[in-house]
């Protein structure tokens, strides 16, 4: 498997590489139109690989997704394609940080468990992982650590999302915690950290695009799983098949996609993503604009309260004197949403919804709410969810930090009455 | 001179090489001034120094990691350095201050102040609710 995906790695080449050698190679002749001839032997233009793994991320999406960046690709959900109550693999948001892998050989596929804190370096088969350990379900809640990072003024760096970097599908694997204990853990364990076989965008082969993780008492909650399936089937490409790394209610860049190997750290992990501002907050709050030193800053762990109005679609206009029945979700990362209310009128008065329990633990709550309006004119209608702990969304901005992370302020629609 | 030879050369094999990309239209809903022509290619601001952007940055990434943002002059160096640190970026010897002009002159800050604990919510198009 890692011959044949650093084989098809050095055949696409580094860029940059190729195209500084062509370039030396045909110095004298560079103007000339025969440059394409010019390719070094073996290479294989993008567009003519068979498959394109990263080509065709978009292949099965929802033509109502939105393209924040396709290099590598950030696609988002409009509010409103949000509406399922399993969020289908169509309308889930993409957020990657390097290239789909071009060969995927699902058949010798493995994960090995290694690291300062592991007994053993021990590795399993797919099928192993499948036959050896109790398979489980989750519906687990997934959301970029950005998610609303458009809204934070004076803007910050990174893919400009709205709301729609949010999904909740259901997951099928193993629990990683029935693996460690198979593998045998030391009692120096802090932190896990995943690798998988996305290519780096400088197309450096070996290079680890991305590679996070979480603390040893995450790791081994009964929802973290090392999932094969997602809403009964394989998972798609573009979503980490064959296996990912699926850890709900924290940033979803600590799962990891097409998993190979689990590290088990005596210290905090230090993949790439993990140092440096990345995925964290100052750990003072800061005055907008102001950017604090790296060793200010804490890693985000569980994500905040949060929900959305996923009907209607913001810009419905309804007749007067009808009820518009508004529905939704309500998530608060680690912990549960224990009240959901609604505000057509800019929080001066709330109206409280009707809020179901979780499936399971770390998946989000759909809520329903049916609102009158007293007279004719435009309305926005807001939603407002609050957790376990009393800890409520903002309607203003919440905390401004240097990177745009964990933007949790109410979601809000237009509604014009007629 | 051979920098200068290389540099043309990442402009014209750009062109051959990436042709797979898809058009990156402008997507972003950035308020620009009408007068500001956009490449059909990449959506950038049609600019003397845009063949400069494509050998240099575009070469890599995608466009839109630059239309989605507006950054300082010190904020796109900071972007650069930051490439050059974890991506590989090459030194972009002279070029560089060029390639900031332009980022300056485009993919700056907004210059309508906005002082609020929250934007206003975005017009919608309107529809009948059946």
């Amino acid at each position: 498997m890692n011959d044949n995906l650093n084989k098809n790695s050095m055949r696409v080449n580094n860029r940059r590489n190729f195209l500084k050698k062509s370039v030396l190679g045909v110095v004298g002749s560079v103007w000339s139109s025969e440059l394409v001839y010019a390719l070094p032997a073996g290479y294989v233009p993008l567009g003519l690989h068979p498959v394109d793994n990263d080509k065709e991320a978009l292949k099965g999406k929802s033509p109502e997704m939105v393209v924040l960046n396709d290099r590598p690709w950030n696609v988002e959900a409009p509010a409103h394609l949000l509406d399922d109550a399993v969020t289908p693999a169509e309308k889930m948001f993409i957020r990657n940080n390097g290239i789909v892998p071009e060969t995927i050989d699902s058949k010798n596929w493995t994960l090995t468990i290694k690291g300062e804190s592991v007994k053993a370096t021990k590795t399993y088969t797919l099928e192993e992982l499948k036959k050896r350990f109790k398979v489980h379900t989750y519906q687990l809640t997934l959301e970029c650590g950005g998610n609303g990072r458009a809204g934070y003024f004076p803007s910050t760096s990174g893919n400009q999302w709205t709301q729609g970097g949010i999904s909740c599908a259901e997951w099928t694997g193993v629990q990683l915690k029935d693996i460690l204990a198979d593998a045998g853990i030391k009692d120096d364990a802090v932190y896990i950290g995943y690798y998988g076989k996305d290519i780096h965008p400088s197309r450096e082969p070996g290079k680890v695009v991305i590679s996070r993780g979480v603390p040893i008492k995450k790791a081994l909650e009964d929802e973290t799983l090392i999932a094969w399936a997602m809403n009964g089937k394989d998972i798609p490409v573009v979503h980490g098949f064959p296996l990912r790394l699926v850890i709900g209610g924290w940033p979803a860049s600590v799962s990891g996609k097409w998993l190979h190997t689990i590290a088990v750290r005596n210290k905090v992990h230090d993949g790439p993503k993990m140092t440096g501002k990345s995925y964290k907050v100052p750990i003072e709050p800061v005055e907008p604009g102001v950017d604090p030193p790296e060793d200010q800053f804490r890693i985000i762990e569980s994500m905040p309260v949060k929900s959305l109005i996923t009907y209607p679609q913001t810009g419905a206009m309804l007749e007067l004197g009808k009820t518009l029945k508004l529905r939704g979700h309500a998530w608060a990362g680690d912990l549960e949403v224990k009240k959901l209310e609604v505000s057509i009128d800019f929080g001066a008065t709330w109206q409280k919804a009707q809020l179901q329990a979780p499936k399971n633990r770390l998946a989000w709550q759909h809520w329903t709410a049916d609102v009158q309006f007293p007279r004719k004119g435009y309305y926005e209608v807001w939603a407002r969810a609050t957790d376990s702990q009393g800890v409520s969304q903002p309607m203003v901005m919440p905390q401004w930090n240097p990177e745009g992370y964990i933007n949790n302020s109410c979601h809000r629609i237009a509604v014009k009455i007629v | 001179m051979k920098y200068l030879l290389i540099l043309s050369a990442f402009v014209l094999l750009g062109s051959v090489a990436f042709t797979t990309r898809i058009p990156a239209e402008a997507t972003t809903g950035r308020v620009w001034a009408d007068s500001v022509k956009k490449d059909p290619e990449t959506g950038l601001a049609v600019d003397s120094n845009l063949p400069l952007i494509k050998a240099h940055c575009t070469a890599c990434h995608s466009s839109k990691l630059i239309t989605q943002n507006k950054f300082t002059r010190t904020g796109w160096v900071d972007k650069i350095r930051w490439m050059q640190k974890y991506h590989k970026l090459w030194d972009l010897g002279p070029s560089e201050v060029a390639v900031l002009d332009y980022l300056e002159k485009y993919y700056g800050p907004s210059k309508q102040t906005f002082d609020g604990r929250r934007k206003p919510l975005e017009k919608p198009s309107w529809y009948k609710l059946r």
